[in-house]
């Protein structure tokens, strides 16, 4: 067969278009990958938060054609908006660039349920060639399907491939050529017509109704998307790019024809199945059997007693992952930018400038990238827990727990992710079809005992409680981490039921869910999906984490008082000179003063800072709760990350860096009294300062995270407002409740 | 006729019935499930109070108490 020559793209002539489609789990991605190479570009559909990728190819003959991956979908017909693109994307409208060609994925292993989509997309008249994928799988079987015939059948040209195994790709590469210099050949129109007078007067009935911007022009077209008006629109519904007169047309018809005992959802599906189960046994050679290795699998892993066994360790592994594992990577980065703060401080006379480079940019670059370790960490395990089929599996494990929450059982990943770090978790609710599951999962999640307040549940406990056994065995100290915990998780279930009940209320949906036979990963996409991700951290949530750390430096460092500067400056140049001069004990205590006095001046330039003078704004807010002004500058800089508080508290006691281990810094905290002699920390107050963090959303990265997530800062804003509020009632319960009830 | 809840998992039951709101309806019968269809019971899933289906080929699993929708005409 001699393909004809690809035509020259003329001069200026638009770059062709194809659209990459199929039902989900068919290897559609791993295609696009395949297809594209490197050169894809990710951004989000315009109204909604679902990924639109695209990317570039280059045609065997040397032309360069733009490919968009369409979401997957078993269906053009749509109940919400995230199921509207497919035939946005696919029918070229409401906004949609019109692709000259549907490359629609098909598993060969479902061909009929699969060759629906096709019979869909051939009724709109767009130009289509099947990728037959997952031949492989059917070899493996002994079964085969004749491609010539599925061909003829169809009157569409099919390429046999396997995605994962990149066969074929060139014999598609070049179809797609083929296809695009002859598009006549690959739009035969609709396969199927209905059978029935009646369905035949319902279409044309709705299809008067089709815009011509919609139908063309042409009465098949129109046609084809008044059965798909007819099948998807519904009163109400969530679909947005329906005009009215289409949403008028198709609900009174749909009205008339149940009042007349008919079901024309029935009728129209029906139709398409029937078509292909006259001619499937023409094209597959051997009866589908059971997905035996797949069956096997799932007789262990989704076994009653074994399964969630399983399913729990292969959680313990990825909450293992993102806890510990990523320490190391976290360490080395941080390290990193410890050097190059001390380069520029080494380099550059100290002032103003110096202190903007170090401590705001290079900062606040460092606590945007010390991020990666946890989200690549996370994406490489979604991706292979997606890839492998397994995620579907833990989605039907955790349904009925997550249910009773409204959450989808697939949020389960994310909500453990949140133990770990709120800002990978916030990332991993992609996971999840539904914007409104997405949004809820979003707004518990940094509920979740993070790593982040660990440092400051550590200090608070070794600071302010007895390292004695509770009731003769239980050491206090541990039971009240796992206290900390537990109270965080029910406060995040708790407020998932009240969220799901109220704000974020939905119906709720009917549970549909494929359970794609298990596979091997497919490396390549994994590890795309991971920087994917990665770099879409850095270049939006990263840029509103810098300007935050930067307006948080200007907070911490500005006004400057003359007199106290000066007096710094002085130290310093003592300090240099003390440096320099022979080591003997008295210049060693001479130096031991001098940095305690420059301790003590940071502590009183933090004190007097904006910072400070915001902490003495918000103590009457802070008082019922048990904090002082003190307490209220290490709160505004745990916003920049929570651990920050300990460091912050440090400087503000006069003590330069401290850690959560420091022991001067838990005897300062024990010897800290009020105006009237007494301790301000007491174990009430420790406690009501935890519980606080276990509930404040004292996070500027996690807002960033939802605001990059949601596209808005609606979210982001609800987020921080009620978790606030409710930090501040719980703190404000245990404070005033344990002192009524006679602790101090 | 039995409800789902009388299917056991390894049944191959004739589905002659979906009841249940329309777009549930619309999608089972778009993945296949079309009254007329031989469905076989794959298994039930304890934890998570789901049934998992075969029909053409696909594994579908719904939850246990919507699947009450769907009608069967048992073999045996």
């Amino acid at each position: 067969m001699n393909p004809p020559p690809a035509a020259a793209p003329a001069v200026g002539a638009r770059m062709s278009v194809v659209a990459v489609a199929g039902n989900p789990n068919t290897g559609k991605t791993t295609l696009f990958n395949r297809l594209t190479g490197s050169d894809q570009k990710v951004a989000n559909y315009p109204g909604v938060t679902v990924e639109r990728h695209t990317g570039r190819m280059r045609l065997p003959g040397g032309r360069e054609i733009s490919v968009l991956d369409v979401p997957g979908t078993y269906s053009l017909s749509a109940r919400s908006r995230e199921e509207e693109i497919a035939i946005h994307s696919i029918a070229g409208i409401d906004g949609e660039a019109s692709p000259d060609l549907v490359v629609l994925v098909v598993d060969a292993t479902q061909l009929s349920r699969n060759l629906y989509m096709a019979l869909q997309v051939m009724e709109l008249e767009v130009p289509l060639l099947v990728a037959l994928n997952m031949t492989d799988v059917l070899e493996a079987r002994g079964e085969s399907i004749d491609v010539e015939a599925l061909s003829r059948e169809l009157g569409a040209p099919v390429v046999a491939i396997s995605a994962l195994k990149g066969r074929g790709i060139d014999e598609l590469e070049r179809a797609i050529e083929r296809t695009l210099a002859a598009p006549e050949r690959a739009r035969p129109g609709a396969r199927w017509t209905p059978e029935s007078a009646e369905l035949r007067a319902d279409l044309d009935h709705v299809a008067a109704s089709i815009p011509a911007e919609w139908s063309r022009g042409s009465p098949a077209r129109a046609r084809a998307l008044a059965a798909w008006a007819l099948l998807s629109i519904d009163d109400p519904d969530e679909l947005r790019g329906v005009p009215d007169d289409v949403r008028r047309s198709a609900l009174a018809r749909r009205a008339q024809t149940t009042a007349q005992g008919r079901h024309v959802d029935a009728e129209i599906i029906r139709g398409r199945y029937a078509w292909i189960d006259a001619r499937i046994d023409s094209f597959v050679r051997s009866p589908a059997r059971a997905r035996s290795a797949t069956e096997r699998a799932d007789a262990i892993l989704m076994n009653p007693w074994l399964g969630f066994p399983i399913f729990l360790a292969v959680m313990g592994v990825v909450f293992m992952a993102l806890f510990s594992w990523a320490d190391p990577a976290m360490g080395i980065i941080e390290g990193v930018f410890d050097v190059l703060s001390g380069l520029v401080r080494g380099a550059m006379a100290p002032g103003i400038v110096r202190d903007f480079i170090t401590d705001a940019l290079i900062a606040g670059v460092g606590s945007v990238v010390v991020f990666l370790p946890q989200i690549l960490l996370l994406f490489l395990f979604i991706g292979i827990l997606e890839d492998t089929g397994y995620m579907a599996r833990v989605a039907c494990l955790m349904d009925r727990v997550m249910r009773t929450m409204g959450l989808n059982g697939r949020a389960f990943v994310p909500m453990l992710s949140g133990y770990a770090c709120a800002v990978p978790a916030i990332m991993a609710t992609r996971t999840m079809e539904r914007q409104r599951d997405r949004t809820l999962t979003m707004m518990v999640v940094p509920l979740m005992t993070c790593s982040a307040r660990l440092p400051i549940y550590t200090l608070m406990i070794g600071a302010l409680f007895p390292a004695a056994l509770f009731m003769g065995f239980a050491p206090t100290q541990a039971l009240l981490l796992v206290a900390m915990y537990l109270f965080s998780t029910l406060m995040a279930l708790a407020a998932a039921a009240v969220l799901s009940r109220t704000m974020l209320k939905a119906r709720s949906v009917p549970l549909i869910m494929e359970m794609p036979p298990y596979r091997r990963p497919h490396w390549a996409s994994v590890v795309r999906l991971m920087f994917q991700k990665a770099r879409a951290f850095l270049s939006e949530a990263g840029k509103v984490i810098l300007v935050c750390t930067v307006a948080l430096w200007a907070l911490l460092s500005f006004p400057k008082d003359s007199a106290l500067e000066t007096r710094r400056a002085e130290l310093v140049t003592e300090a240099a000179a003390l440096d320099e001069a022979a080591a003997t004990p008295e210049r060693d205590a001479e130096l031991e003063r001098v940095a305690a006095v420059q301790s003590e001046l940071d502590g009183q330039a933090l004190r007097g800072s904006y910072a400070g003078r915001l902490g003495h704004a918000i103590e009457p807010t802070i008082e019922p709760l048990g904090f002082d002004w003190k307490i209220g500058i290490g709160l505004i800089g745990a916003f920049a990350a929570r651990e920050v508080f300990v460091s912050t508290m440090g400087v503000v006691y006069g003590l330069g860096d401290a850690d959560e281990g420091s022991v001067t810094l838990r005897d300062r905290i024990r010897a800290e009294q009020r105006a009237n002699g007494a301790p301000v920390y007491t174990p009430l107050v420790g406690l009501s300062l935890m519980v606080f963090f276990a509930l404040a959303c004292q996070c500027m990265s996690t807002l960033a995270a939802v605001r990059r997530e949601t596209r808005t800062w609606r979210w982001p804003i609800f987020l921080f407002v009620y978790m606030t509020a409710l930090a501040w009632v719980a703190s404000f319960v245990v404070y005033q409740g344990g002192r009524l009830l006679g602790f101090s | 006729m039995s409800h789902t809840a009388n299917i056991r998992p390894g049944q191959i039951a004739r589905l002659v019935q979906i009841g249940g709101e329309r777009s549930f309806r619309r999608r089972l019968m778009e993945l296949g499930f079309l009254p007329g269809t031989s469905v076989r019971c794959v298994r039930r899933v304890g934890v998570g109070g789901l049934v998992e289906f075969e029909v053409r080929g696909g594994h579908i699993s719904l939850r246990a108490s919507e699947a009450v929708a769907l009608v069967f005409e048992s073999d045996r």
